[in-house]
């Protein structure tokens, strides 16, 4: 089905010719972490990269290394003839938002912000906290001590969603559970650190957790090894960690960045290019929890139809999964 | 061969610095080569990318305020032979001064008492913050090595808690404080000639780079033209000497301390008022790092340590463009030559010198040996 799609695509790109699409020049520009950060910025090249294997266009990029390259990175693809530029972080949301304004009839697209206001600029946010309240589930399904844990990459509030929505998952399950949280650092260097993020998960491990979630970036490497050492088991995130340390991770919280890039280099090639803000969550399969063979032994019939269920409420309204972020505190 | 004779001033810090220089360049080359690109064109690209390509000035001279700052850090806490590599965390809460700063005076004073408070407050943050060092250092004898680069951890907790809880600007998750009220901002190169109707490039170059060279100088003469001065040069020639001379030598330690603080506190205007206009996470980036190997570089010395920023700034601007411009030089390349360059200049400095110092005898002597 998806091979006709494309076959059709092509064919009416040729019909139409250079014309329409001659002008399309589509730019991103990775975050500090870099492209191949295993993670967040890899999501995102995954969707780069399947966009021109589909397509053939080549997408001009760029990594930043320190703050003031992020503005400097998107004035320079403009004036390179970008014709659409995509942002990946938080971060640049300050610099895309001058860029934005300064080049009113180019497109321009930023995964993880929401708070913007530009015409020509598309938003994405992810709803992390329900993803992480049914990774949290699984959690507290697959415990047997009751303690489970949390290793965050940098305390900040995009992190604390995550730690708050696994909780919330956790407790659902078993009220009388322990989550045990500790955050990488308040650098950013934080988000590679795996020697501290196994030590970390060893030290949870030590005080009875047994299921260990992380959202840490390239630290969380080092808390997957910890756990697999320690014959427990790790929840990977953003990406479908499963395959890494198969029949030791329970399952990863999925962040679709990956489609969050694809879609603006489609819509931006296919001349519909909405604007605003575009919110993923369960309903929209921008979160979720991954099960492949690498995890199937390790989710029970009886665990997948609590998670599918609970999902189900999720999208319903019916369970309302806090958001950190929405008053900076985690009530429950 | 016995001793050695010195080489003459010029050529240790003229001719030395460039063989070095060319020499980093020469490793690079090859390396470069070999990833398949040409490295002719590649030189070409980056001195293109610093210097001239539109708003590429600005953007070097950018990076070089900072690191004069920081690099002016680091050089006064080596001439007392301190090493203070915390001036990543005391520029860090540099910008809380000026956020306190513009939060008590900008409501109620015209622009220009503004940014001078700002300039001020910056200044007095960072050395506080370089302050308790200093003191544990001259009164305890903790090492200030160790207790700087805590103060940096230290410093980016607070940073963080701040910027994620109590500074954070409603309405959006990034963790950055609100934009300061204008009339703290300093004034950008684009304005500045706009003035005088002259039309540059748009870049975050601002009015804190006179700020740095005016730095430049009052590091100069509080140096070498000053009692503190001559006492911060003795404590770091002889602590025991200085003591007998009767020099205070704990109280220096301190004083010296203090300054070198200040002066890292000032990076915070270069970010904060020139071009984020808000404190954001991070904004130091390495730079109070960078500051040892320009300080180093730079014997610190102000003419030699603008030269040092200048000669960074080159780096950090024409690195970016070779990563725009060749596809096969990722932001990891660019941080190998960075690396090359300090490595030659820094660790290396001093490879030269003995052939460097056989031919400079030679060529002067008219072919006379010495050794």
């Amino acid at each position: 089905m998806k091979k006709i799609y494309i076959i059709v695509m092509a064919a009416i790109m040729s019909l139409m010719g250079s014309l329409a699409f001659a002008d399309f020049k589509p730019a991103v520009i990775y975050d500090m972490g870099g492209k191949f950060d295993k993670s967040f910025n890899e999501g995102v090249y995954t969707g780069i990269k399947r966009f021109t294997a589909e397509t053939g266009i080549e997408v001009m990029e760029f990594e930043v290394t320190n703050e003031a390259q992020r503005l400097q990175a998107m004035e320079k693809m403009i004036q390179r003839g970008a014709t659409l530029v995509l942002g990946v972080g938080f971060a640049q949301a300050d610099a895309i938002d001058k860029v934005a304004a300064a080049n009113p009839d180019k497109m321009f697209s930023i995964i993880d912000v929401n708070w913007l206001d530009r015409p020509n600029l598309r938003q994405y946010s992810f709803k992390e906290e329900e993803g992480s309240y049914l990774v949290g589930m699984a959690a507290a399904m697959a415990s047997k001590t009751g303690t489970v844990g949390f290793v965050g990459g940098m305390d900040i509030p995009l992190i604390r969603a995550f730690q708050c929505g696994y909780e919330q998952g956790v407790m659902a399950v078993n009220a009388n559970a322990t989550v045990l949280k500790n955050m990488t650092g308040t650098t950013p260097s934080a988000w590679n650190d795996p020697a501290k993020g196994s030590e970390l998960t060893q030290s949870q491990i030590d005080r009875g957790a047994d299921v260990i979630y992380q959202a840490a970036g390239g630290t969380g490497a080092g808390v997957i090894s910890a756990a697999v050492d320690a014959g427990k088991l790790a929840i990977g995130v953003d990406s479908n960690q499963n395959h890494i340390a198969p029949g030791s991770i329970l399952t990863s919280m999925l962040k679709r960045v990956d489609v969050a890039a694809y879609n603006t280099m489609i819509d931006g090639l296919s001349g519909d290019f909405n604007v605003g803000v575009q919110t993923l969550g369960l309903a929209e399969d921008g979160v979720g929890w991954s099960l492949d063979e690498h995890n199937a032994s390790l989710i029970t019939a009886d665990m997948k139809s609590a998670l599918d269920a609970a999902s189900a409420k999720i999208i319903s309204g019916e369970i309302n999964v806090h958001d950190y972020r929405s008053d900076n505190t985690c009530s429950m | 061969m016995s001793v050695r004779k010195p080489l003459p001033r010029w050529a240790d810090l003229i001719l030395l610095p460039f063989i070095n220089l060319c020499a980093a360049f020469f490793v690079c080359g090859i390396v470069v080569w070999i990833i398949g690109e040409n490295p002719w064109n590649a030189l070409i690209v980056m001195i293109k990318g610093a210097f001239i390509y539109p708003g590429s000035l600005g953007y070097t001279l950018y990076y070089t305020t900072n690191f004069i700052f920081t690099g002016l850090a680091v050089a006064t806490a080596f001439h007392a032979n301190l090493f203070n590599i915390g001036g990543e965390g005391q520029a860090y809460v540099g910008s809380l001064g000026i956020l306190l700063a513009t939060a008590l005076f900008a409501p109620y004073l015209p622009g220009i008492f503004v940014i001078l408070l700002c300039i001020v407050c910056s200044a007095l943050m960072g050395a506080a913050w370089a302050l308790i060092p200093g003191y544990l250092q001259a009164k305890r004898g903790s090492h200030v090595v160790i207790t700087t680069i805590m103060f940096n951890f230290l410093a980016s907790a607070l940073m963080v808690w701040l910027l994620a809880g109590p500074l954070i600007q409603i309405g959006q998750q990034s963790p950055q404080s609100d934009l300061i009220p204008k009339n703290a901002h300093l004034p950008s190169a684009e304005t500045f000639f706009g003035w005088f109707g002259i039309d540059v490039a748009s870049s975050p170059l601002n009015l804190s780079f006179l700020v740095a060279l005016i730095a430049l100088f009052v590091f100069w003469v509080l140096i070498w033209k000053t009692r503190l001065g001559y006492e911060i040069r003795a404590v770091g020639k002889n602590q025991d000497a200085a003591n007998y001379a009767g020099i205070n030598v704990s109280r220096t330690i301190i004083i010296t301390m203090t300054i070198s603080g200040a002066f890292a506190g000032l990076l915070a205007i270069n970010e904060v008022m020139g071009v984020q206009h808000r404190a954001i996470l991070n904004f130091t980036a390495g730079y109070g790092f960078t500051g040892i190997a320009v300080a180093l570089m730079g014997r610190n010395h102000p003419i030699g340590i603008f030269f040092a920023s200048l000669l960074f700034g080159a780096l950090f601007q024409g690195g970016a463009e070779l990563d725009f411009e060749f596809k096969s030089i990722t932001r990891d390349m660019v941080l190998l030559i960075q690396g090359m360059i300090i490595l030659f200049s820094g660790a290396l400095a001093y490879m030269f010198n003995p052939a460097l110092s056989r031919i400079l005898t030679r060529v002067l002597k008219g072919g006379e040996h010495d050794d």
